[in-house]
């Protein structure tokens, strides 16, 4: 088997270009598609913790966020198709009106 | 013992590949495929992990569902190229320090915690769906209903907030 210590690097290695996605790119969508790339991450490591001790919660957990990773990204794509529609762009450099 | 680890390499490379490509693409429509390809082999994982329900889950929900949501709307909005601003020029390079940092962070974390336990073998039934099932409706019934009802909440205000106004048109 492989050491379950891969999967937790791996997981890291993702985690941090989901943070790094989210950091440097602009396009609203390529974000949330980042934010993905992190819950999938994480979701990586509840398996492989799970798979570490027998247990199955973590897989468990895993469906949850699934579920809520779906209503998630209908939410956020929906509100990025509301403001599209009344600002013409989805660059979150020029979505700045709440700004303080 | 080999096998394993070329296997996991394998994947882990692609992986990896397909998350930077994601990021690296001009195109938000290659960013989705690439974010597809990523799904498709943590799927994979899932599955050398003992988690085969998991791993449809994910290819049905993530890697379909989600994905074809996703792709929808790049192409609804026509939003495949967005340009990247001329200015702010010294964020990216201090994002990638910081990334640099939190991956060096959990290195040190993983592997000067002592936290490289082989695994255990597990059970014969470990991670089937019907072992899965039964403490889905056993101990999680709760969670798992509450699911449905975030779920209908969730589909509830999509409809609403993209539901075109009517009565006063901008």
């Amino acid at each position: 088997m492989v050491p379950v210590s891969y999967y937790f690097a791996l997981s890291a290695i993702l985690f941090t270009l989901g943070a790094l996605g989210v950091l440097i790119r602009r396009n609203a969508i390529i974000v949330f598609m980042s934010i993905e790339l992190m819950l999938n991450a994480a979701n990586l490591l509840f398996v492989a913790f799970a798979r570490t001790y027998g247990a199955l919660n973590g897989q468990i957990y895993v469906f949850f966020v699934i579920a809520v990773a779906a209503a998630e990204v209908a939410v956020g794509l929906a509100l990025i198709v509301a403001i599209f529609r009344s600002r013409q762009t989805v660059n979150l450099d020029e979505i700045s009106s709440m700004k303080g | 013992m080999t096998g394993d680890l070329l296997l996991f390499f394998g994947l882990a490379i692609v992986a990896v590949a397909a998350a930077v490509g994601m990021l690296a693409s001009r195109n938000a429509v290659y960013s989705a495929l690439f974010l597809i390809i990523n799904f498709a082999t943590i799927g994979v994982f899932f599955l050398l992990l003992g988690a085969p329900f998991i791993a449809m889950a994910q290819v049905t929900v993530y890697a379909g569902a989600i994905m074809v949501l996703f792709l929808f709307v790049i192409m609804l909005l026509g939003a495949e190229q967005v340009q990247q601003p001329g200015g702010g020029g010294w964020q990216r390079p201090l994002a990638i320090l910081l990334a640099v940092a939190l991956v060096v962070e959990t290195a040190v974390l993983i592997f000067g915690g002592g936290a490289s336990q082989a695994i255990l073998p597990a059970a014969s039934d470990y991670g089937n769906p019907q072992a899965i099932g039964m403490e889905l409706f056993s101990d999680f019934l709760l969670p798992f209903e509450i699911t449905s009802v975030l779920l209908l909440a969730a589909m509830v205000g999509v409809i609403v907030i993209t539901k075109e106004d009517r009565k006063k048109p901008e």
